[in-house]
């Protein structure tokens, strides 16, 4: 099947120092499916992005391509490439350690998955696997990390208990902390609160807004009213496709793709 | 600029309910402004009964359709095109009461007018033929409402300017008058008030304009030239 190839954007870092990331050109299969098609995006630094779509319009395909999720199937294929700033890395490449970009990227996802450990060591993980052994160190981290996920005060108190005592919002908190333990330049979210009460999704999305003061992150939401109150920008995807980026100011109030508009005003599409 | 419908059909439903009564209201202050006009004409004191009864009724539409886009607003988030159609409507009702307000200074204007000179209607200057340039901008500014029409709506924007030209020289005439003959001075303010109250009138039909083109552009042309206002609407 030929697919029309508009001209691939490119979107640098140098031009622009506020753009972390960038798609140029990004297409993706799932073996004959082709689920991206020739994305182009940036992803502007210390800001939050939010992927919005239906069901099945490639933003959570999208969003595993960052930290190359898609290379744990055989048969998956990338097209394109996504250029993390400021040192040009093509995170696609095949050269490229998946192991590596992960350090750099962290993922928090749909459910809270805490590993079968205690609240300390799932925050202590990732800088053991990075070869840290300080023990001082570690546990100034852990707390730094447990601070700025906004846990610590909850927890602090038992950090060797287990971390499957703690609530769903407290567990997915406690996900992200595991994930800025490393210092991440960029946290992806996939639907990070749909499986929380609104309370909980309510103390997720405060966290998200501290956040970015750190670090740029990337959220996948069903909810478009959670993107019209976290993100900085949005981008519209349908049927594989960025249909629309924009500020999320201008997406929310006067989208230019009718598309678009169909979707968040809830028409048919 | 028909816009497809919402998965909801009750929210399509409210939506076109809240348009509905806006449109309502629109007509019912139109006929109270008409009646204040012949009222003014005529002098007739049940016309001028009935204006200042009807408001009644143009109050409780605007805190009707105000409450309506509350709920709407807390039940359904509405984005985009629907948005900016429930923050316009609540500045469009706004300025239908207040039409309905100047229609009913028009009403008590003319009985005063009446009463205290129990003579012929005070006819120094036409203020009935910028009125009904006034009636016909509000009347096409709902028309513009209802389709959603951007070009008529700055249509109408353009007409302001010719209303509020016509006061000037309404009150140039007057002045004239007075200064010949000093003892219709009492009356001839009252006419002032009137040619006020009507150009007060285009001055609404125009908001109510300058909000259909946001709600179908998505740009606020308030406070803007005419160039940027018809840029905006025929772009």
């Amino acid at each position: 099947m030929e697919i029309a190839r508009p001209e691939v954007q490119r979107f640098t870092g140098s031009a622009d120092g506020a753009i972390k990331a960038a798609a140029g050109g990004l297409s993706f299969y799932y073996g004959a499916v082709n689920a991206l098609r020739n994305i182009n995006v940036p992803i502007h630094e210390k800001r939050v992005t939010a992927l919005i779509g239906p069901s099945g319009c490639g933003k959570s395909t999208f969003l595993r391509c960052f930290n190359r999720m898609h290379d744990l199937y055989p048969g998956n294929r990338y097209e394109g490439e996504i250029r993390l700033f400021p040192d040009n890395t093509n995170l696609l490449a095949p050269e490229v350690d998946p192991i590596e970009v992960r350090m750099r990227i962290g993922m928090v996802f749909q459910k809270p998955n805490p590993f079968p450990k205690t609240i300390y060591e799932n925050v202590a993980y990732g800088l053991r696997v990075r070869g840290e052994r300080a023990r001082r160190v570690i546990d100034d981290k852990v707390e730094q990390a447990l601070k700025s996920a906004a846990l610590w005060d909850e927890v602090k108190d038992r950090l060797q208990s287990l971390a499957f005592n703690l609530s769903g919002g407290q567990q997915q908190r406690l996900c992200i902390a595991r994930c800025l333990a490393t210092d991440p330049e960029l946290l992806l979210f996939d639907e990070p609160t749909s499986a929380l009460d609104p309370i909980a999704t309510g103390s997720i999305e405060e966290l998200i807004h501290k956040l970015k003061d750190r670090v740029t992150i990337l959220i996948v939401t069903h909810n478009m009213q959670q993107a019209a109150r976290v993100s900085d920008y949005t981008a519209y995807m349908y049927l594989g496709e960025l249909v629309e980026f924009g500020r999320t100011d201008d997406i929310f109030v006067k989208p230019r793709d009718r598309r678009t508009e169909d979707y968040i005003t809830g028409r048919m599409g | 600029m028909p816009q497809s419908e919402h998965l909801s059909k009750q929210y399509d439903q409210d939506l076109d309910a809240i348009r509905s009564r806006v449109l309502e209201m629109g007509g019912l202050v139109e006929s109270q402004i008409q009646t204040a006009l012949d009222a003014y004409a005529s002098g007739n004191a049940a016309l001028v009964e009935r204006v200042i009864e009807e408001d009644e009724r143009v109050n409780g539409f605007e805190v009707g359709i105000d409450d309506a886009c509350i709920h709407i607003v807390a039940r359904r988030q509405p984005a985009a095109v629907d948005l900016r159609m429930i923050m316009a409507i609540g500045k469009i009702v706004t300025d239908l009461e207040r039409m309905g307000d100047e229609a009913e200074k028009i009403a008590r204007m003319t009985r005063q007018l009446y009463e205290s000179n129990q003579m012929s209607p005070p006819k120094f200057v036409d203020v009935r033929h910028v009125a009904n340039v006034a009636l016909s901008m509000l009347h096409r500014a709902l028309d513009a409402f209802a389709r959603s029409d951007a070009a008529e709506a700055a249509r109408v924007v353009k007409e302001d300017a010719a209303i509020d030209a016509e006061f000037l020289a309404i009150l140039r005439q007057l002045i004239t008058f007075m200064m010949e003959e000093p003892r219709i001075i009492g009356r001839a303010i009252g006419v002032v008030w009137i040619a006020k109250a009507v150009e007060r009138i285009g001055d609404h039909a125009k908001n109510i304009a300058e909000q259909v083109i946001y709600i179908v552009k998505g740009a606020d042309v308030r406070h803007t030239d005419m160039a940027n206002v018809e840029r905006t609407a025929l772009g």
